[in-house]
């Protein structure tokens, strides 16, 4: 079953800026789903039509079925929104922040639950704190709290962990983790993109407001990402006419250290040694060879066009790893 | 149909009048303290004289306009000040994410604001009562006009909110609109000790109502028929309500 359909989506702003394109797409119940974008591609936006707090210039979003303008009581309870900007009414006290949320979205104060969400994001002992006295971390995750704290079957977390240190990252995904596992649908901005490949299993690109791709994770990593094979000489070999027809297929790149071979998106097999028997024939035995398979911020970078902006490329990467 | 979020309502009124209560000293102490300066300035300034045409000092006069400007006031201060520090700060989109209608929107801010206005004058009036020869000879009047008073400046509160960007938006209509509507209402002269242009002005003001009517709760005596102003009131009421709930049905200044 489909937990988010989003149809044809526009928004174009007062001042004729629009963030976003005709945007489509469908997020299966039970997801886990990252929508990535460089900043300004519309993200945002996307998160705050979804949250009722921006208006849609064309186009309709259902969830669970129920379009989200015609029945927007009933989705707005089952949507919790990590909103990207922190910010608190600074008259009361993390735990009063919760139970009024829970109030405003139509559900008595669960305090036992108000105390899990409190103790799993590490607030417990700031529970009785001024808001105003919380660091900009505890405030965070006060934000992603205020959003569970109604049960919602949606959650939208527009880049949650955006100054939350490491440590309390991994212990905050490990809780969606878990929230995922028991069925709650995960909406994911971040530019974590190591973050959002390792803990999503589906993936939306969109930049300048338009769609780019979405799919299954595991998909888009077997389409799209490519595996190269660098190959290190100590120096820039020279690459010859002849190498140069030899090796086309492959797109070398060279860099100081060697050379860089793309292998297409299948790892191994006769690819991988048809690229570095051409490779020995035009310039010799490497010193040292290895693989090393496109991350999605790789493929990232490639679609939204960001790749000139890299400043080492495959084989260096790994040199100098 | 929709189902009613009556307990997101609730809450949302809960929260409106801690927020003022958290703050009781600016919220409640310091508006009946001015009211109370205004008051001794004007008591020892007019001496023992009369109202002219009323069989009344000018000291028990002031005391329900006082009253009643106090609660115009905070009303609007209530609402006003809520929906600017949320948009300030960002906290309005969580107002605007949760499962509440319009009209459950507005009746908690306007209910909030009915109740700071309420306590603010309940303190001023308790202060006073012992040295001021008052009686609530209409308690209906006083509750009507007082009610009917606080819903207008808290829905007036809430547009002034809505349309304002910044704190300076709603300083501008405190000080440019509000303060001159209240001050030129009859709150500290009679209507008829003014010369017949200016009598005429302060009919077309909304305030001039909702002041001597509340004073005729107390008095006994006014400016107007206090009954037949109640229609002048009630409609005023509802246009208020029904732009607050216009206005925030689709998201006027509030949603992008």
């Amino acid at each position: 079953m489909t937990a988010l359909a989003i149809n044809g989506l526009s928004k174009v702003y007062d001042n004729g800026n629009q963030a976003l394109s005709d945007i489509s797409l469908q997020i299966p119940q039970g997801s886990f789903y990252a929508l990535l974008g460089p900043n300004g591609a519309g993200k945002s936006t996307l998160i705050n039509i979804l949250a009722d707090t921006v208006l849609a210039s064309r186009g309709a979003v259902s969830l669970f079925g129920h379009d989200l303008l015609a029945e927007r009581s009933w989705c707005k309870r089952r949507i919790g929104v990590v909103p990207q900007e922190v910010a608190f009414d600074p008259f009361f006290t993390p735990r009063e922040v919760l139970a009024f949320t829970s109030g405003l979205f139509g559900c008595k104060p669960d305090f036992d639950w108000i105390d899990e969400l409190l103790t799993r994001l590490e607030l417990i002992d700031h529970s009785g704190k001024n808001t105003r006295q919380l660091s900009g971390g505890m405030r965070r995750r006060l934000l992603v709290a205020q959003a569970l704290v109604h049960k919602p079957k949606l959650v939208i977390l527009d880049e949650p962990t955006a100054g939350v240190d490491v440590e309390l990252r991994k212990r905050l995904w490990d809780f969606m983790r878990e929230l995922n596992a028991a069925g709650t649908t995960i909406l994911l901005t971040t530019h974590y993109l190591d973050e959002a490949e390792e803990l999503c299993d589906h993936v939306a690109i969109i930049d300048r407001g338009k769609l780019l791709t979405a799919r299954p994770m595991g998909e888009m990593m077997r389409e799209i990402a490519s595996s190269y094979l660098w190959l290190h000489y100590g120096k820039a070999p020279v690459l010859t006419d002849a190498a140069s027809e030899q090796l086309a297929a492959f797109e070398p790149r060279l860099s100081e250290h060697g050379i860089c071979l793309k292998l297409g998106k299948q790892e191994g097999g006769s690819t991988f040694h048809q690229a570095y028997q051409a490779a020995v024939t035009c310039f010799g035995a490497p010193l040292d060879a290895g693989m090393r398979r496109e991350k999605l911020e790789d493929v990232f970078l490639r679609l939204t066009g960001k790749q000139a902006s890299r400043k080492t490329d495959a084989g260096d990467d790994h040199a100098s790893d | 149909m929709r189902p009613i979020n009556a307990l997101g309502a609730w809450t949302l009124f809960t929260r409106e009048v801690r927020r003022f209560l958290k703050v009781k000293m600016q919220t409640i102490v310091t508006p009946a303290l001015t009211a109370m300066l205004y008051l001794i300035i004007f008591r020892y300034a007019m001496g023992e004289r009369q109202v002219p045409g009323m069989a009344v000092d000018y000291f028990t006069f002031l005391v329900p306009g006082l009253a009643m400007m106090a609660m115009l006031q905070n009303a609007f201060a209530n609402t006003s000040s809520s929906m600017i520090m949320g948009k300030v700060m960002g906290m309005h989109i969580y107002l605007l994410m949760a499962p509440l209608s319009a009209i459950e929107v507005v009746a908690a801010f306007l209910a909030a604001a009915v109740v700071r206005a309420l306590v603010v004058a309940c303190v001023f009036l308790a202060v006073l009562f012992p040295f001021v020869d008052l009686q609530l000879l209409h308690l209906g009047l006083i509750l009507f006009y007082g009610i009917c008073g606080s819903i207008i400046m808290g829905g007036l509160g809430l547009i002034a909110g809505m349309w304002s960007k910044e704190f300076d938006n709603i300083a501008m209509v405190t000080n440019f609109v509000i303060l001159p509507l209240t001050f030129l209402s009859g709150v500290f002269y009679s209507v008829k000790q003014l010369p017949e242009l200016w009598q005429q002005i302060n009919h077309a003001n909304p305030f001039f109502y909702l002041i001597d009517g509340f004073r005729y709760g107390f008095l006994g005596t006014g400016d107007t028929d206090p009954y037949a102003s109640m229609l002048v009131v009630m409609t005023t009421v509802l246009l208020t309500i029904l732009a607050c709930w216009q206005l925030w049905r689709i998201g006027w200044r509030m949603k992008e």
